[in-house]
């Protein structure tokens, strides 16, 4: 199997007009996946994984280090890429099958097999019966759903996932893991995965790589070796608890950093943190 | 308690939820009323002088006199031509030029100057200028209302652009959409509910414009209606002509809102706002 | 030692905003100047100099301090009547819902009409004199001064008004505590908007019939092809209008950073 994505000592410095500060959220991460691959990243909030996956579509460009798909260098967003954002960002003013052929359109693809397509993921997603609903009618879980289909109709080779199934109820979330599973599968897609769920990311991944706290670094990377396809049940074997305990343990260090330094930035207030919280 | 008594309890009961429920009607009709009664009474039994103040059925009368006469029709027909013409040359000016200064940000630094100015200028202060620049035909009037509605369309169309949000911005990217695409996709039709903003706003500045253009010089319209009327003590027609422009005023806004509605469908809250 | 680049990257909205009026102004005086190709007659048009000149002027010889205190009066006895009336009605109509339906068809016909339309039958009763201005003024900002103080009572938020009826606040208590406040971005909009109505109001007043007041120098020098003349009236009535509006947005921002204030430390 060849490698499909590299990424070679990727760092992010946002910076801040209003405070002139400059601020790490990426740093040195160095890591691949190869072609039909399943890999997970996991990792304490804000620590960068948003900004990762922006880097990797082309959308935010890296201070240094550089990504590369089949060994060629990225320079901005492409067809062999698509995002599912973590809002779900459907453009209010489009329905629910409007929005779904938008990545579609973008790529100027227009027929009457365009629609036929993006119908079909409609359904795939469940949503049949919605197609000319606006996004506001939708609830939040549904608007996932939308977002889902609408970067799964573009037929990428790599799926960028930001935590995609957050806002789904436990029952569709599973539902939605499978279908996952399965278009993976058929379509031989490769697949970067955010979620902050250390049982989801085993579950659907090959590995699962752990983030440290801000600035984000690999801090570990676990291969998962449960044999595929995986039932249900898998979640109850004892090589996936233990798999969850060691993930979780990677974790608990770099989530207890974020909230002690939260804490500690509460208690003290900047007038722009002031500003930005209300 | 006798039959009688308590089907006059159930009527009363009934007249009050039916008040209840429609008690902002019932009070804005009363208030209306009473008002309209009190100034003809007052006019009437000479509390008041018709000659200044006018009275309700000497006003309809005046109206339906100069109706019949096709007075005021070609009155209307002047006002309507210059507002209709000056509003339309402020969308086709303001639309684009607000959707452009709101896209390129230097372009808008270079302009910004002038569109605070004239922000800041009632632009019936300019009548005077314009007056002298166009002479006192229609031309003078579809300036002055051209000035009144372009700014404040341009500048509603121009933060619509400006508030449009970088989540769908970057959607688009993503997927790779060219940047006219992403105008026309993502940018305008964020801005639509702005623009209409913008259009009923302008459209009250438009009116506006008319009347003291009219008002200020002219040869026919409402508004010279209203002036010549006013200084010949024909009280009854100066107020046909403030009621027919109130009723313009009301039917275009009311205009809008539809057009908006069929625009609007999409919106969690297509209330629209003053 | 910042490099020229980098100042105009700084800086780039001042630049490029000079450059622009500079070059508008430089274009306004050759045309009348007769240095590009043609000249139009500076009767036409005036130019940037001769506005200058005759503004110098008209303040050295004390020429417009009579119409500017005409005007500044008829302005403030119409807009300080309108304000006390607009909130007072307006914080009643808010809060009070009988109040608002009898008040409300004559606001919303008054806010349909331009109110400068009845400044035939307002000559008509009060003369030409400054009490027409100050009647067309106070009719121009008492509108939406009424409208948004009514606008800013009935935001006042639900869950607060009861908290302050549970612990046991008397109704006046509770406007005073917690309705009017939450009001006062809202009145300070109604003010906002009130001043541009209430300029119109001068302006348009003063054009139409007047004795005395900038509107009336501009009528006056705009009849007699004084352009230069007219243009210093224009600029001088957006400067006020533009000062005006400009303090409110102060007060306005200070109100603001209180409320945050406020929320942050609760
Ligand atoms: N546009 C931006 N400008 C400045 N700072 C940003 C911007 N976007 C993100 N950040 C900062 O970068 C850091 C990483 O943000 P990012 O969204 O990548 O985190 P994340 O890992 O996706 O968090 P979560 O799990 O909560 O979604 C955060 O501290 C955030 O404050
Ligand atoms: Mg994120």
């Amino acid at each position: 199997m060849a490698v499909k994505l590299e990424a070679k000592g990727v760092c992010v410095e946002y910076y801040q007009p209003r405070t002139e500060n400059r601020l790490l959220a990426v740093d040195d991460v160095t890591l691949h996946v190869m072609d039909g691959e399943f890999v997970s990243i996991v990792g304490p909030s804000g620590c960068g994984k948003t900004t990762f996956l922006g880097v990797v579509d082309g959308l935010i460009p890296a201070s240094t280090g550089r990504i590369l798909i089949d060994g060629k260098l990225v320079t901005g967003p492409g067809r062999d890429r698509a995002v599912v954002f973590q809002d779900a960002s459907l453009l209010p003013w489009r329905t629910v099958l409007g929005n779904v052929l938008y990545g579609l359109e973008c790529q100027g693809i227009n027929s009457r097999q365009a629609r036929e397509r993006a119908r079909h993921f409609v359904e795939m997603v469940g949503l049949q019966g919605f197609e000319h609903h606006y996004p506001h009618e939708l609830s939040g879980g549904m608007q996932q759903r939308v977002n889902l289909a609408r970067a799964l109709v573009v037929d990428p080779e790599i799926l960028l996932m930001d935590e995609p199934f957050a806002a789904l109820d436990a029952q569709t979330r599973e539902v939605m893991q499978e279908e996952l599973l399965d278009i993976w599968r058929r379509a031989k897609k490769t697949v970067l995965f955010v979620t902050h769920q250390i049982g989801e990311a085993i579950y659907l991944s090959d590995r699962v790589i752990v983030f440290t706290a801000r600035p984000g670094r690999v801090k570990d990377t676990v291969p998962v070796e449960i044999e595929r396809p995986r039932k249900l049940a898998v979640k109850r074997d004892p090589r996936f608890l233990k798999l969850e305990d060691q993930v979780w343990e990677l974790i608990e260090t770099e989530v207890k950093k974020t909230m002690l330094t939260d804490r500690s930035v509460r208690s003290l207030p900047t007038d722009a943190q002031r500003d930005a919280g209300t | 308690m006798s039959e009688e008594a308590w089907r006059a309890a159930e009527g009363a009961s009934r007249l009050r939820t039916f008040y209840a429920k429609h008690d902002a009607l019932l009070i804005g009709i009363g208030t209306v009323l009473v008002f309209l009664l009190g100034w003809e009474t007052a006019a009437r039994s000479g509390v008041v002088n018709p000659l200044f103040t006018s009275a309700p059925t000497r006003i309809v009368r005046a109206g339906y006199r100069l109706w019949a006469e096709g007075d005021l029709w070609r009155h209307i027909q002047v006002s309507g031509t210059e507002f209709l013409a000056g509003y339309l040359m402020a969308i086709g000016v303001a639309i684009p030029l607000g959707l452009a200064v709101g896209w390129y940000k230097r372009l808008y630094f270079c302009l910004a100057p002038f569109i605070d100015a004239l922000n800041a200028v009632p632009r019936v202060a300019l009548l005077p200028l314009i007056v002298i620049w166009f002479g006192i035909g229609i031309w003078s009037k579809i300036v002055v209302v051209f000035l009144g509605a372009v700014i404040p369309l341009l500048i509603n169309t121009f933060s619509g652009v400006k508030i449009t949000e970088v989540r769908f911005l970057k959607v688009a990217r993503s997927f790779g959409a060219s940047e006219l695409r992403i105008f026309w996709t993502v940018v305008l039709p964020g801005t639509v509910p702005f623009i209409f903003t913008g259009l009923k706003y302008a459209a009250g500045r438009a009116l506006l414009g008319v009347v003291v253009g009219e008002l200020y010089a002219a040869t026919a319209g409402i508004g010279y209606l209203i002036t010549v009327a006013g200084s010949s003590f024909q009280t009854d027609t100066v107020f046909v002509g403030i009621l027919s422009i109130t009723i313009a005023g009301v039917l275009s806004v009311e205009l809008l809102n539809r057009l908006e509605r069929r625009f609007d469908r999409w919106r969690p809250d297509a209330r629209s706002r003053p | 030692m910042p490099s020229a680049r980098g100042f105009y990257l700084e800086n780039e909205r001042a630049v490029l905003g000079m450059a622009t009026v500079a070059f508008v102004l430089v274009v306004w005086e050759g045309l009348t100047r007769g240095w590009w190709l043609w000249r139009i007659e500076p009767i036409f048009l005036s130019a940037p100099t001769a506005i200058a000149r005759t503004a110098v002027q008209l303040f050295a010889t004390g020429e417009i301090w009579a119409d500017l205190g005409v005007s500044g009066l008829e302005f403030l006895l119409g807009f300080v009547t309108a304000v006390v009336a607009g909130i007072a009605l307006g914080l009643a109509a808010g809060w009070h819902r009988q109040t608002a339906f009898a008040l409300g068809p004559f606001f919303s016909a008054l806010n349909a009409t331009p109110r400068v339309a009845l400044l035939p039958l307002i000559i008509m009763w009060v003369g030409i004199g400054i009490w027409s201005k100050v009647l067309v003024v106070f009719l121009g900002a008492v509108v939406p001064v009424y409208l948004n103080a009514v606008a800013g009572v009935r935001t006042a938020d639900p869950r607060l008004l009861t908290v302050a009826r549970s612990f046991g606040s008397s109704t006046p208590r509770v406007f005073w505590a917690v309705v009017l406040p939450g009001a006062v971005p809202f009145l300070l909009t109604g003010l906002r908007l009130g001043v541009g109505r209430a300029m119109v109001g001068i302006v348009v007043g003063e054009l139409y019939a007047a004795t005395a007041g900038v509107g009336f120098m501009i009528t006056v020098a705009g009849a007699t092809f004084q352009t230069d003349k007219v243009f210093v009236g224009v600029i001088l009535i957006a400067l006020a209008g533009g000062l005006m509006i400009e303090s409110l947005t102060r007060i306005e921002r200070r109100v603001e950073t209180w409320r945050v204030k406020v929320g942050a430390a609760a």
